[in-house]
C-alpha cells in the first residue's frame, strides 16, 4: 500500500513574490498530488507533511496521534534548538494527550462559550471606539499595527484574565521571541523565563487576593501556582500576536481586494462570513506536528510508531477539493471547516474570543473610516515571513 | 433527524452553537455541549465542523 511519495528536505516556507497572501506555491503543488509527503525536520527526524485537507484533519482528530512535548519534532525552521524536550510542564496542557490534556481544559472551557465571549462585544466596542477616535485626532494617516491591530486584542486579554495592561509592553517584548524561529534558544528561554516569573507573581497576588477575572476564578479551583502559571502563559501567549495579525493583515487583504470590501460595506451582515474566508485565506499560523503512537495506515501510507506528522494548515486551507478556487478572496464563500484554528481536541480554545473582536473591530473600522487606504504602495508594506505567526509588521494607512 | 451528544467527548470549542444556535448551547459550568432540541430539522454542517466528532446525527 506505500507508494512512493517525494520527499522533502525542508518545510516550504517562501511565499510567491508579489503575492503577501498566498502560501508557498510549492506546497499547493505537493498537496494536489501528494497530500501526504516524507518530509525532513530540522532536528533531523524523518517524518511527514500534510497537506491535503482531509488528511490534516484526520490526523488532528485521530488519539493515535499525539501532542505530547517529548514526543514532538517541530518542522519549523530553529527547531532543532527544540530537540529532546522533556515531558510539558504541569498545566502546559496544549503539549499533552488526554487524559491530562482534557483535564485542564474543561477548567478552562467554561470561560471560553460562545455565549460569554459574545457579551463581551460591549467592551470591544468602547475599546475599538476608543482607539478610532485616537487615530482620528492624530490625523489622516496612521500605522494601522500599533494604532489599532496590536492594542485591541492586546487590552482585552488582559482583562479577560486579568493582567495589568500597563504591563503589556514587558510582556509583549518576552512573548515576541517565542515566535520568532530564529531567535536562539538562549533568548528563547531568557523570554520564558521572564514572563514565567511575572505570571508566577500575578498568580500569587490573585491566591492572596482573587479577582473577578478568569485568573482571579482559577486560582479558586485545585490548581497549583505551577499549574496556573503555565496556562496563564498559554492564554496570554496565544491572545496577543494572533488576533493582533488577523486585524492588519486581514485589512490589508481586503484593502487589496475593492470588490470584496466594497460588498462588506455595502452589507455589514456578511462580516460573519468574511472573518472565516479572512481566516482561511489568510491562515496566519501552521497547525504544528503529531507524533504517531503506534502504526498508523493514513491516506495509503503507513506512518510508523515514533514519526512525526506535521500540519501545513496554510496548504489545507487552499486544498481544492475542499474550498473551490482556493485562492480567491470570496467573503460570500462558506470557508467553515478552515484548519486555522486546527482541529480535534486541541482545537484553539480562544476561538470564540477572536471571532468576537475581529467582527467588532472590523466593523468599527470599516465604518469610521470610508475612504481607508493604504498610505504607501502594497510592495512596500513589511511582511512578518520571519514569525511563526504571519503578518505584517506595519500597515501605514490613510483616510481623508 | 435524531441528535445525539457525547459530553464525555465534547472540547467546549462552541463550533455547533456557532452554526446551530437554536439547536445546542454550551453548559455555563463547564463549556460542554447541550441538546435544546434532539430533533431538529436543520443543523448545517455542525457534525462535521464539531473538533471532537461529539455530535451524531441519525436520519
Amino acid at each position: 500500500m506505500t507508494t512512493s511519495v517525494p520527499h522533502l528536505t525542508e518545510l516550504p516556507l517562501e511565499r510567491p513574490k508579489g503575492c503577501p497572501f498566498d502560501p508557498p506555491a510549492e506546497l499547493g503543488t505537493l498537496r494536489d498530488e501528494h497530500p501526504l509527503v516524507r518530509l525532513t525536520f530540522p532536528d533531523g527526524h524523518e517524518g511527514w507533511l500534510a497537506t491535503g485537507h482531509t488528511i490534516a484533519r484526520a490526523v488532528l482528530a485521530d488519539p493515535r496521534f499525539s501532542a505530547r512535548q517529548e514526543l514532538m519534532h517541530s518542522p519549523l525552521p530553529g527547531a532543532a534548538a527544540m530537540m529532546e524536550m522533556p515531558p510539558a510542564a504541569p498545566g502546559m496542557f496544549i503539549k499533552m494527550d488526554d487524559p491530562e490534556h482534557g483535564h485542564y481544559r474543561k477548567l478552562l472551557t467554561g470561560k471560553f462559550t460562545v455565549r460569554r465571549m459574545r457579551l463581551l462585544s460591549e467592551r470591544v466596542e468602547q475599546v475599538t471606539t476608543e482607539y478610532l477616535d485616537a487615530m482620528e485626532r492624530q490625523g489622516t494617516t496612521a500605522d494601522l499595527v500599533p494604532a489599532f491591530a496590536q492594542p485591541i486584542p492586546a487590552l482585552m486579554i488582559c482583562e479577560l484574565l486579568g493582567v495589568p495592561y500597563e504591563d503589556h509592553e514587558f510582556f509583549r517584548r518576552n512573548v515576541m521571541p517565542l515566535n520568532l524561529p530564529d531567535a536562539s534558544a538562549e533568548e528563547q528561554g531568557a523570554a520564558i523565563d521572564a514572563l514565567g516569573q511575572y505570571l508566577y507573581k500575578l498568580i500569587v497576588a490573585k491566591r492572596a487576593e482573587p479577582t473577578d477575572d478568569i485568573l482571579g476564578e482559577l486560582t479558586t479551583t485545585e490548581l497549583t501556582d505551577e499549574e496556573l502559571t503555565s496556562i496563564a502563559f498559554l492564554l496570554l501567549g496565544a491572545g496577543l500576536d494572533t488576533t493582533a495579525n488577523m486585524l492588519a493583515l486581514g485589512t490589508f487583504a481586503l484593502l487589496q481586494h475593492p470588490d470584496q470590501l466594497a460588498a462588506l460595506r455595502e452589507d455589514p451582515e456578511l462580516i460573519d462570513g468574511a472573518i472565516e474566508e479572512l481566516l482561511r485565506y489568510l491562515t496566519i499560523t501552521h497547525t504544528g506536528a503529531r507524533t504517531a503512537l503506534e502504526d498508523v495506515e493514513i491516506g495509503g501510507q503507513l506512518v510508523k510508531a515514533g514519526e512525526a506528522v506535521a500540519l501545513s494548515a496554510q496548504a489545507a486551507n487552499r486544498d481544492p477539493l475542499k474550498f473551490p478556487e482556493p485562492d480567491r478572496l470570496d467573503i460570500r464563500r462558506n470557508a467553515a471547516g478552515h484548519a486555522s484554528f486546527g482541529h480535534g481536541v486541541h482545537q484553539c480554545l480562544g476561538q470564540q474570543l477572536a471571532r468576537v473582536q475581529m467582527k467588532v473591530a472590523f466593523t468599527g473600522l470599516l465604518a469610521r473610516f470610508p475612504k481607508l487606504r493604504l498610505a504607501v504602495p502594497a510592495d512596500e508594506i513589511p511582511m512578518r515571513t520571519d514569525s511563526d505567526i504571519y503578518g505584517v509588521y506595519a500597515l501605514p494607512v490613510a483616510w481623508s | 433527524m435524531r441528535l445525539e451528544v457525547d459530553r464525555e467527548r465534547c472540547v467546549g470549542a462552541g463550533m455547533c452553537v456557532l452554526t446551530a444556535p437554536e439547536v445546542f448551547a454550551q453548559d455555563e459550568e463547564d463549556g460542554r455541549v447541550r441538546l435544546l432540541d434532539r430533533d431538529p430539522a436543520e443543523i448545517g454542517d455542525a457534525v462535521q465542523l464539531c473538533p471532537a466528532a461529539a455530535i451524531t446525527a441519525n436520519a
